[in-house]
């Protein structure tokens, strides 16, 4: 029997090991408590994504409410598509033709942070280089002959790589590089918040259950000893 | 109202059947941790009806509207993550509480004489179930439930003749599609859950019919007059069991067992709350991340593996090398199991007391059934496929040797009364 | 076994005690099912308040908007009309709308926020078909009315503030929905006076 669980607790961190990720990842580090940043990667994603990438399953209306922005406010500074607040985040890109611009329609990234990692979405935005063999002249170090053109260039700058495959510092950009790491970190934010908008709640009410289930052992417990004192 | 309740008495025996079932069934008072799983797994399937039948309110079973209404239930219906996320989250908690069951069974002899059928029951629900489960995976409609499903049906391809027809036949076209969610979708809500619960059922009669086997592997059940009088149990048990037999080292089911088995459920249910509210995706194992991403026939995702829980079957197929042998294996691998009550020619049940190379034997066979299981969600290598055939032949192997030691086994002296 | 006597007491108290906690958990439980059965952010989404433009509509025109399913009907009413209303008191069911099928802020004689403006929904309140607007043939129904809604169905009679004749099928009169003028012409139905 100990044999048993010996041999099961040596095999658990090969289990744990084999869902790590296969690339290296830098880390987000993101805050989905933190409301401004999200704010500002809301901000960020309606100017720099929105055009090519919907969230189609996530509403505004939502959206300002998890954000803590006023509707009507939302309505008149936060709402560049879409006529009713309880409108899902849209764009009117024609995915065939845009399947036609870029190779394959630009997905859906209600979901990305889910699908990837925010950590992934983060690496990823800092990891464009530059690559004439391309058609749009960059190339991605985690997400290999992307179709995505780098729509955050003027911010970043352009990298390079050299022949052991590493990135040269970012140099042109209207950005310093702390300040393009936390603009990223503000959208990686915001999207690992649209993957699951009710995660800080899912939290929250776990402690709750949690706690009470505690309370309930205790009596469930002390009743199963009062009990038990007939059999012992 | 004593008259009304004798009034039904008469007519349908409630009381009585509650009384046999419970508060005057003979339990052996030697249960230990092993013995809780079957309660568990009792609670992880009215959870998964519940909200099964909740989901279904919310739910769209259509290749353009599935994967859309998850999300809607996820972030539009009140609480919908939530009874998602207890139903996807129970289902990896039943296959855990339900392995973790058929391992006590292996433990202490349950499959043996004379509850061969309570374990073909038993075998069956686990079937069953592994059907539920699999329909169950198709119906979120993202990529990785289409892949999975897309591998597991094309196994069928393999029969030789009929194969190819016959995928056709379960798909409804010649791709999995729309068609093949909607009676998929059929199956998982309304055909398997019923036969589902008729078979738990009956592992319940059959259960009570032989009574409970215990750590021991001893009878609590001695033939009548064999027992002094001041070694009877000294509590009060139905008559179908009190006039037939002498009943020692028993103790009601009711409230002994209830209250103890509410501590385990209890504990299980503040580890089922913990992953569900802090890690509902299991680490990528009870939501993979592929699954995020609609399904999309033009693209497979990096590797497929199936659902962990599916893990030890798929990997003796995949390391097979012959696509029809390799399927036969998986069935074999099921069918081996259900034939477990007459491969083990023995006559003592638990372990307790049987011999060092029976240990041995199960302990190679609980190793290797996990070592598959952990295959089966990593991408094949040559050389995982060499662990995996080294695994495959530790499964089978426990049941052949087996059949040759139990025979003439070495066995303890089997104690008349319970230790515990 | 030990044959310590049995703290019956003790016994009966952990077991209320356990039964109470637990009966607290099964409440909890309940939440999630019963609370998803709320109309959902789709519903709500759809069923949002509707703005229509009135500073277009005529007088006498009657133009339908919809709002979570149902009619809506606006009429933009003639000094006329608004006068002839008191005429035909007497012949009404509940004529100082004393039933409340209007919110506060239109329980008046006219039945409204801007008199020249009624707004109703468009659903007989005897079983939910929807009236017809008659804006000058009314006195072939009801002597000496000029405008007024007939209901097809069974013949229930309202007058131009959505008032019930006497005589008809139809218990009350026809129910004035939340609404509000946010601005001068735009008309906010589903949010009241004086509410956002």
């Amino acid at each position: 029997m100990k044999k048993f669980i010996i041999a099961v607790l040596a095999i658990l961190p090969t289990l744990v090991f084999a869902a790590g990720p296969s690339a290296q990842l830098d880390s987000a580090n993101n805050d989905l408590a933190d409301k401004e940043s999200l704010k500002r990667g809301f901000q960020s994603y309606i100017n720099y994504c929105l055009a090519c990438h919907q969230l189609k399953y996530q509403r505004y209306n939502r959206t300002f409410a998890d954000l803590g922005i006023d509707e009507k406010e939302g309505v008149a500074n936060w709402m560049p598509t879409g006529e009713k607040p309880g409108d899902h985040i849209t764009n009117n890109m024609p995915a065939k033709e845009a399947a036609k611009w870029f190779g394959t329609a630009p997905p859906d990234l209600t979901l990305e942070a889910r699908f990837r990692s925010p950590d992934y979405i983060y690496t990823y935005l800092h990891s464009f280089y530059v690559d004439e063999n391309r058609p749009f002249g960059v190339n991605n170090k985690v997400f290999r002959d992307v179709g995505m053109p780098h729509v955050l260039q003027n911010l970043q700058g352009v990298r390079t790589m050299d022949e052991h495959g590493n990135l040269s510092a970012a140099t042109g950009g209207t950005m310093s590089p702390e300040q393009y790491d936390n603009f990223v970190r503000d959208l990686t934010n915001f999207l690992e918040y649209v993957g699951e908008p009710n995660k800080l709640e899912r939290k929250a009410l776990g402690y709750w259950v949690i706690g009470f289930l505690f309370i309930l052992l205790i009596f469930a417990y002390l009743l199963k000893v009062e009990y038990w004192r007939d059999v012992h | 109202m004593n008259n009304f309740m004798a009034w039904i008495e008469k007519r349908l025996p409630l009381m009585d059947a509650m009384n046999k079932h419970a508060a005057q069934y003979p339990a052996p008072k030697n249960f230990n941790f092993w013995y809780v799983f079957g309660i568990l797994a009792s609670v992880i399937l009215v959870n998964q009806i519940v909200t099964g039948i909740w989901l279904t309110m919310n739910y769209e079973p259509s290749g353009a509207g599935a994967f859309a209404s998850i999300e809607y239930i996820m972030r539009d219906v009140d609480y919908g993550w939530l009874l998602r996320y207890m139903h996807s989250t129970g289902a990896s908690a039943f296959f855990i509480v339900i392995y973790m069951h058929m391992f006590r069974g292996l433990l202490y002899g349950s499959y043996q004489k004379p509850r061969e059928l309570l374990w073909i029951f038993g075998m069956f629900i686990f079937l069953v179930l592994m059907a539920e489960a699999f329909m169950g995976y198709l119906l979120p409609w993202g990529n990785m439930s289409y892949w999975g499903a897309q591998v597991i049906i094309s196994l069928f391809g393999a029969i030789p003749v009929i194969g190819e027809e016959l995928t056709i036949w379960i798909k409804g076209d010649y791709v999995i599609s729309g068609a093949t969610l909607n009676r998929f979708f059929a199956l998982h809500v309304i055909a398997l859950p019923l036969v589902l619960v008729v078979l738990v059922f009956l592992h319940i009669l059959a259960l009570h019919e032989v009574g409970s086997n215990n750590p021991d592997g001893t009878d609590i059940k001695k033939p009548k007059g064999s027992v002094p009088p001041e070694e009877l149990s000294k509590f009060k048990f139905h008559k179908q069991y009190s006039e037939k037999y002498d009943i020692v080292d028993a103790i009601p089911f009711h409230p002994y067992y209830t209250v103890k088995d509410l501590v385990a459920v209890v504990i299980f249910l503040i580890v089922f709350c913990w992953v569900m509210f802090f890690i509902p995706e299991g680490g990528g194992y009870f939501i993979e991340a592929p699954n995020f991403e609609p399904a999309n026939g033009l693209k497979t995702p990096e590797h497929i593996v199936p659902v962990w829980y599916f893990g030890p079957f798929f990997t003796i197929l995949r390391v097979i090398p012959d696509k029809l042998f390799g399927m036969i294996g998986m069935f074999a691998a099921i069918g081996m199991l259900f034939a477990l009550p007459w491969f083990d020619r023995g006559i003592v049940k638990s372990i307790r007391f049987r011999s060092k190379l029976h240990f041995l034997n199960l302990t190679q066979f609980a190793i290797s059934f996990i070592v598959l299981g952990i295959l089966g969600t990593l991408p094949a290598t040559d050389f995982l496929n060499m662990v995996g055939r080294v695994a495959s032949l530790g499964y089978f192997g426990f049941f052949i040797a087996l059949w040759f030691y139990s025979k003439n086994e070495k066995t303890k002296p089997v104690p008349e009364r319970v230790s515990g | 076994m030990s044959n310590a006597p049995v703290n019956n007491g003790r016994r009966r108290f952990l077991t209320a005690a356990t039964s109470v906690v637990g009966g607290v958990g099964v409440v909890g439980v309940a939440v999630p099912f019963i609370g998803s059965w709320n109309p959902s952010a789709r519903a709500k989404a759809a069923g949002a308040p509707v703005e229509i433009n009135v500073s277009k509509v005529q007088p006498g025109q009657l133009i339908r908007a919809e709002w979570r399913g149902k009619p809506i009907y606006v009429i933009r009413r003639t000094e006329e009309t608004l006068k002839a209303l008191a005429n035909h008191e007497d012949q009404l069911r509940d004529p100082e709308s004393v039933e409340p099928q209007q919110p506060d802020y239109a329980t008046n004689e006219y039945r409204s926020i801007k008199p020249e403006f009624m707004v109703a929904l468009g659903v007989c309140t005897h079983l939910g078909c929807a009236p017809t607007y008659h804006k000058d043939d009314f006195s072939e129904m009801v002597e000496g009315v000029k405008g007024g809604f007939f209901c097809p169905c069974h013949g229930s009679k309202f007058d131009l503030a959505g008032r019930v004749f006497q005589g008809v099928p139809a218990p009350l009169n026809l129910v004035v929905p939340e609404h509000s003028f946010p601005t001068e012409g735009t008309l906010l139905i589903g949010v009241g006076q004086g509410e956002a």
